[in-house]
């Protein structure tokens, strides 16, 4: 039998790894719940970091490289955040000869502007639809790869879990098509998982609602480690909805957009009526250098603390003003055209004149499943080693954000879409390494394993057609999103997580009494989405459990009882007694937390970080100010 | 207290299975849109007659109108569930699939022939390579800018749905593919396969399909200029012909004398 890989999911990771495989002549087979043109990666709006230096700035990957780990509290691996920030501008080009309509400079070149948590215009963009358009490049080209025969796209399908063989290593997957229900097991030689991240456990996020994070769910349940599940990035800039919530792009600031709120708590007046003085534009105020585009972490705590400890929100709710009325409208609607018309779309308002009401919402996992990675003596990345995205299950892999590889305690805006195609870039060629060097025999894949793998799935979903309890399963979604709004978002307290553990597992006994809604057999969403929920829950009782054990303060988690104080110098660096403070933090928590399933729940465990015994950038204060 | 939100579903269990309507109430929040109202639908699956039915099937995914999932008929009209709010619909609100494609069940249809369309227009720029070759060609700001809006397109069938000229039983390709060749004819390198694109055009379903009823424009929820596409890919198919008549003989090829 030939080689066979197979990829799940259809974002940019997966595509990428895709294209990958497909480029050095594999057949694959590409798994996706939607056609993978309607990934989730098409809702990434602001751009794609590069140091390509067009600006006269000085800028380097080793600035990139920096700002990434600085902007991750050092809480990465340093040599694959190299490996990524050193390929950008060669990812930037490759897209930019994919056809990828990016902004021009007059001159016809690219053009770049700024992101937060750096100083430099590092930021490539199409508009602000910038994921759409990288994920309809790479579309495109798997497109052309299907039709020479090379890929086959299973669209409509749901992996369901991984096929173990007695030794423990990955062989396939089973998965369910969903449009007539059918359960199948699929050999390969290696597997990447590139299905995203588990936004959707929140209920209502900037995600798309396919972002489950069942399948990263179901894979850990089944033994992968899953690492820094508590660091969920809020984004500071959204637009509350009822189905979710709407992301308005870093860009807008990057691209001179200002963060107020009225001076006098409560004014009613119309925004543009309030004089420049009557303004309070905290961000600007607090931290002199970065201004409005200091990191996501730390912009949405000010925001957070403006509204809910000052309680100063724009005309009593929770909302601040993201303006972006004084920049020409002929610009705004060349740069930020997809992001104005959203705004203007969902609420009814033009932002070209009237400033934006908007509140942060949850956005991105920085943690998923563990991966490995291997460098030499300089921190390079090995090239083709297979150990790149390598999940501890020997043939697995996992790529994008379903992987937790680059980004630490925060991620900085522009660096997904980057981090998803250099993963991918990595992840297809080790994929070709383990199945060359130390996967069990090519084609050798055994049949008793796929077959028993498929019908323990078929035995599965027959008992969840079965479920006829009185528990609506989307009623128990909702309740898990909103519990998890309240405990686990911008501030945790070690009590509510401790409550929300428990709330948590009552809604796993609630699930066993659910009704599954529809016994149909086409299109079943209502058994899918049970099956689902199963995994959502496991994922939520991880995040909490694994925000419960951190005490203290890094990035996107934070417990205020755990903070560091003040320093009393402007720079910590010239206060000992904090610097002592800080240097004890770290020996105590800059660590991995890994976490494995076990029935009992999970068991977290903290583990150092490899490369900071030779590190590239020494952990030093994070300090934005 | 505004009144509760009353939305009627067209129903079907697959192509094949009778249609029905189910009436559905749910409680009016503000800034409610089709999809929260779909959403609440699930959480209490109940028709205003009182009977408790499999929740209503629908494709949905991004909510912000950038993927093209949630196509459907709102009120008669095609557009994104999504982007269709509550304050500003009629009531009651009635949600129907599209009909110029085959159904899977209630709102959802399958509309693989959009992309196997893009397959037949050779819808890529065909790069050697993902190696690291350097820059790609400059691009002036004005193509650029066509181009972008041109890239926007989402494939979500708005314009096949509205077109006279699509069915279940004719070929039209349709004007989101013969803009998707525009728009890779109109980029640098993307122009060195425009012959293949045009030819792929003039086959039976082509341009030449357009009865120029311009429905799509109107409904394009990305504002796509898809009758300036068509025309335009209607004059470079023409000029095309013209060409692959006049240089005949060099299109046969030759391995010369001997």
């Amino acid at each position: 039998m030939a080689e066979r890989y197979i990829v799940v999911g259809g974002g940019l990771a997966g595509l990428m790894t895709v294209i990958k495989l497909a480029e050095a002549g594999k057949q694959v087979d590409v798994f996706s719940i939607v056609p993978v043109k309607r990934s989730h990666s098409v809702c990434a709006q602001g751009g794609i970091n590069g140091a390509v230096n067009t600006k006269g700035e000085g800028d380097h990957p080793d600035i990139h490289l920096y700002d990434t780990i600085r902007g991750a509290d050092f809480l990465v691996e340093q040599p694959p955040v190299k490996g990524m920030c050193y390929t950008a501008p060669a990812i930037i080009y490759l897209f930019d000869r994919m056809g990828v309509p990016f902004n021009r400079t007059s001159e016809g070149l690219l053009d770049f502007r700024r992101f937060g948590g750096t100083l430099h215009h590092r930021t490539a963009f199409s508009g602000a639809s910038t994921g759409q358009q990288l994920l309809y490049a790479l579309d495109e080209q798997v497109r052309r790869y299907e039709s020479e025969g090379q890929v086959r796209k299973f669209e409509y399908w749901e992996y369901l879990s991984f096929v173990k063989d007695e030794q423990g290593a990955c062989r396939g997957i089973v998965a369910v098509e969903m449009r007539n229900m059918e359960i199948q097991a699929f050999p390969a030689d290696a597997v990447c998982l590139a299905t995203g991240g588990p936004g959707i456990v929140y209920g209502r996020s900037t995600n798309s609602t396919i972002n489950t994070g069942s399948a990263n769910g179901r894979t850990y349940l089944d033994g992968a480690i899953y690492a820094n599940a508590e660091f969920i990035q809020v984004h500071p800039t959204a637009i509350p909805g009822q189905d979710k919530h709407r992301l308005m792009s870093e860009s807008a600031r990057g691209e001179g957009g200002r963060v107020w709120v009225p001076r006098k708590k409560g004014d009613t007046r119309d925004p543009r009526s309030i004089p420049e003085a009557e303004r309070w534009y905290f961000l600007e105020e607090k931290y002199p250098k970065y201004k409005n585009l200091v990191p996501r972490d730390v912009a949405s705590r000010e925001i957070v603390h403006v509204v809910r400890d000052l309680g100063m929100g724009v005309e009593g709710e929770e909302a601040v003003y993201l303006d972006v009325s004084h920049i020409p409208a002929d610009v705004l609607d060349r740069k930020l055209g997809g992001i104005m018309e959203i705004y203007e779309k969902f609420v009814g308002v033009d932002p070209r004149h009237t400033p934006m009401k908007i509140f942060p919402a949850v956005h991105y996992s920085m943690g998923g499943l563990w991966v490995d990675y291997e460098a030499d003596a300089n921190n390079d990345m090995v090239k083709d080693s297979p150990r790149q995205q390598a999940t501890n299950v020997p043939g697995l892999y996992a790529a994008g954000e379903c992987d937790y590889a680059y980004h630490g305690a925060n991620r900085l805006g522009a660096n997904s879409l980057l981090s998803c195609i250099y993963a991918g870039m990595i992840a297809g060629p080790a994929m070709i390494s383990y199945a060359k060097n130390a996967a069990p025999k090519k084609g050798d894949v055994p049949q008793g394993a796929l077959q028993g793998a498929q019908k323990q799935w078929v035995a599965r979903f027959e008992s969840i057609y079965k479920m006829a309890g009185n528990e609506n399963p989307y009623v128990i979604g909702r309740d898990m999103g909103e519990l998890m709004q309240r405990v686990s978002t911008v501030v945790k307290h070690n009590r509510e997580l401790d409550e929300g553990i428990q709330a948590i597992r009552g809604m796993k006994e609630r699930w066993k009494n659910a009704n599954v809604l529809d016994t149909g057999r086409t299109l079943n969403q209502s058994a899918t989405y049970v099956n689902q929920l199963w995994n959502m829950l496991e994922i939520a009782e991880l995040i909490l459990a694994a925000g419960r054990k951190r005490d203290e303060c890094r990035g996107s988690h934070y417990k205020p009882e755990f903070d560091l104080p003040q320093p009393k110098t402007k720079d910590p660096r010239q206060d000992p007694e904090w610097m002592e403070a800080w240097r004890k933090r770290n020996d105590n928590w800059l660590k991995f937390t890994m976490a494995r399933w076990s029935p009992a729940g999970p068991q977290v465990s903290f583990e150092p970080i490899q490369s900071l015994s030779h590190p590239i950038l020494k952990p030093e204060p994070r300090w934005y100010a | 207290m505004p009144p509760p939100i009353l939305v009627r579903i067209e129903r079907r269990d697959g192509p094949d299975a009778p249609k029905h309507w189910d009436e559905f109430s749910v409680p009016y929040t503000k800034n409610a849109n089709v999809i929260s109202v779909l959403m609440e639908v699930q959480r209490n699956p109940v028709t205003t007659a009182g009977k408790r039915v499999p929740p209503p099937v629908w494709d949905q995914a991004c909510l912000e109108e950038v993927c093209g999932s949630c196509t459907m008929n709102v009120n008669g009209k095609v557009r994104q569930a999504c982007s269709a709010l509550i304050d500003r619909l009629e009531q009651p609100i009635t949600l129907q699939p599209m009909k110029k494609f085959p159904l899977v069940r209630d709102l959802s249809v399958d509309r693989q022939k959009m992309f196997d369309a893009l397959k037949r227009i050779r819808a890529w720029i065909p790069i050697d390579g993902t190696y690291d070759l350097g820059p790609g060609p400059r691009v002036a700001p004005e193509d650029q800018e066509i181009n972008y809006v041109l890239s926007t397109c989402m494939t979500c069938g708005c314009c096949l749905e509205v077109c006279p000229q699509v069915s279940e039983t004719t070929g039209f390709i349709g004007a989101a593919a013969i803009s998707q060749a525009r728009l890779y004819n109109n980029h640098p390198t993307g122009k060195m396969n425009a012959s293949e694109r045009l030819h792929a055009l003039m086959l039976p379903g082509g341009v030449n399909d357009c009865g120029k009823a311009a429905n799509c424009v109107k409904a394009c929820p990305k504002g796509i200029p898809l009758t300036s596409s068509i025309a335009e890919m209607a004059r470079e198919t023409t000029a095309q012909a013209l060409r692959d008549f006049l240089y005949r003989d060099e299109r046969k090829g030759g391995s010369g004398p001997g």
